[in-house]
């Protein structure tokens, strides 16, 4: 494998304006790989095609707290808030510029301890290691108060500046069960999802809770991503059982939709309703349900890149990342994407 | 040939208040607590916006001691980097949004002056509240409800936005810039299920009304909770509450 013996291609990491990221198509019928404004995309699917989005908001999910003790640490949020219940991972001090795996550890806190987070007094009901649930002593409406008060988005040390909420949202978030942003629907602008419709291509919607990237634990990371909670509308059912009859394909906005979709289709037949996804996508993965996908762009050795490879090669994958460097082109949530179809 | 579905964005509701998420900003008083109290009590989860968390909070307790399902969201509508705190607070407590409703306004400085006594900050605030601050909601809420094919956008007008009252002159501009907003985001909306209105309540006995006009007789004023029962008939009467429609409520009669 040639591709596999030279160095891996340089993404760069600088954040592209939603209206202004370019898109490598991996046309797989065609055998072609190229470049294109991600605007474009009504032009690049096939009319009678089917989108579907994750509509999951992004909390602010990183949280600034102290034990019982007053040992300062951070919690970010692994999971969508379950009435007054928290579920998330415990970080010493410091913040995101630090790589998760350099972090220092957690202060000592007990189950049964309660302590201080984003203002308010939580109960540790649970703890596994730097796994964490916690119950706050306040009412559901000064729960989320606090969190929109107090929380952060979850950001990693490849972008040292504070990202405000609104980067991270999509423009058709609605509830916020999401821990990181369901980022290959960021380009979806509203001149793009009206094209979209113009051309004949319909949109579908799930909700898919997008868990943490990285812990920075060896242990923790070798099993993400953990279950995550999704719920598919029967209306987006009936939708992709239409775009199979009139022969369009399915294209996934983002790995979150793939996993939920994919696990709903997991007894067989694609099934509405509320789940938990728990299957990985690998390069052994057959997709059941989604026929192309709409992905940010990952470079060989990382954990995303392996993901995409259950939907074409590596040494195309690589080819691919190859063109996306040369062009300059960024990876990470807020860079240019892909398109494999 | 495609079959027509293909066209549209998926369908999933129609118009029902009962077991929907709703948003009412300024809903502490005056017509927007009205409309609050009124979709609670028809069944809607209701997320109420204000500033003053004290009155707000009462307001709430109230619906949820008459058994209905209402969230305080304390937050200036004018404040930018409150707008998604708002959208996701709501989101958190009352789910997926299908009717959103602009009811938060100011009239600026009062006693209400001529125009041009009126300081250009004050016009620019006015205008935060009752025209950009609505707009960036709409941003947050609109997205989710084209994606679902249904959702209702109310803009509470004014006849002020028609009529060049002396004296009325920043609320007016707003409320004009206010009811554009509303017909361009319902013509930029079309076939996507979502609706935008822009209702002008009429006179009404508020705190605002009084503030406006403090020697009214409060006796010839609409009760807002009359006007609210008006505008929740408009939310569920999609055929006589079209989208892009500018609604004068006293002249509207549900059927």
């Amino acid at each position: 494998m040639a591709a596999a013996l030279r160095s891996a291609p340089e993404l760069a990491t600088a954040e592209v304006p939603r209206d202004a990221v370019s898109l490598v198509v991996i046309d797989r019928a065609r055998e072609r790989i190229e470049l294109a404004a991600f605007r474009a995309l009504p032009e690049l699917l096939d009319a009678g095609d089917l989108v579907v989005v994750n509509d999951a908001a992004t909390l602010p999910a990183s949280l600034r707290g102290t034990t019982a003790a007053g040992a300062p640490f951070e919690l970010r949020l692994s999971a969508p808030v379950d009435g007054s219940r928290l579920y998330g991972v415990v970080f010493g001090p410091g913040d995101h510029r630090t790589r998760t795996e350099h972090r220092a550890a957690p202060p000592s806190i007990a189950i049964g301890e309660v302590v201080r987070i984003g203002g308010l007094s939580a109960t540790v009901a649970a703890l596994a290691g730097r796994r964490i649930e916690l119950v706050a002593r306040a009412s559901e409406d000064r729960l989320w108060q606090a969190l929109y008060a107090a929380g952060r988005p979850v950001q990693y040390a490849h972008r040292r500046e504070l990202l405000p909420l609104w980067s991270v949202q999509t423009a058709y978030a609605a509830r916020p069960w999401s821990v990181e942003m369901p980022s290959a629907g960021r380009p979806l602008t509203w001149e793009v999802l009206l094209g979209l419709r113009r051309r004949g291509i319909a949109i579908a919607r799930l909700t898919h809770a997008a868990g943490l990237s990285s812990t920075g634990d060896d242990a923790l990371d070798r099993a993400l991503p953990w279950p995550e909670r999704y719920e598919l509308p029967r209306a987006t059912v009936d939708a992709i059982d239409e775009a199979r009859a009139r022969g369009g394909h399915v294209i996934a906005i983002g790995t979150t939709v793939v996993r939920a979709l994919e696990a709903a289709a997991d007894g067989g037949e694609l099934r509405a309703g509320s789940g938990v996804a728990t299957l990985r996508l690998d390069a052994a993965y057959r997709p059941r349900v989604v026929d192309g996908i709409v992905s940010g762009l990952h470079a060989p050795g990382e954990s995303h890149f392996e993901l995409l490879r259950a939907f074409a090669p590596r040494d195309r994958l690589v080819r691919a990342i190859e063109l996306a460097a040369a062009h300059g082109l960024s990876s990470h949530e807020l860079g240019d994407s892909c398109l494999i179809v | 040939m495609l079959p027509s579905t293909a066209y549209l964005v998926v369908m999933e509701v129609a118009m029902e208040i009962e077991g929907h998420g709703a948003l009412v900003t300024g809903a502490s008083r005056g017509l927007g607590r009205a409309l609050a109290e009124l979709l609670a009590a028809r069944g809607a989860r209701v997320a109420l916006v204000a500033r003053d968390p004290g009155p707000l909070g009462d307001v709430v307790a109230g619906i949820r001691a008459r058994g209905g399902n209402a969230h305080a969201i304390a937050a200036d509508i004018a404040d930018k980097d409150a707008i998604h705190r708002i959208a996701g607070q709501a989101h958190g407590t009352v789910g997926e949004i299908a009717i959103a409703i602009h009811n938060a306004s100011t009239l600026g400085p009062v006693p209400l002056r001529l125009l041009l006594d009126t300081e250009c900050e004050d016009l620019a605030a006015v205008l935060e509240t009752n025209l950009v601050g609505p707009f960036r909601l709409t941003k947050l809420l609109a997205g989710a409800m084209a994606l679902r094919g249904a959702g209702t956008i109310v803009h509470v007008s004014s006849d002020a936005a028609v009529e060049p009252y002396p004296t009325w002159g920043a609320y007016a501009i707003s409320k004009a810039a206010q009811d554009q907003l509303s017909r361009v985001l319902a013509a930029e909306l079309a076939g996507t299920g979502v609706r935008v209105l822009a209702v002008d309540p009429g006179e009404m006995d508020t705190r605002m009304h009084a503030d406006a006009v403090p020697d009214a007789d409060r006796g010839a004023l609409q009760r807002p909770a009359d006007v609210a029962a008006r505008i929740v008939a408009m939310i569920e009467d999609e055929a006589r509450a079209p989208s892009g429609a500018r609604i004068i409520a006293p002249s509207w009669s549900a059927p």
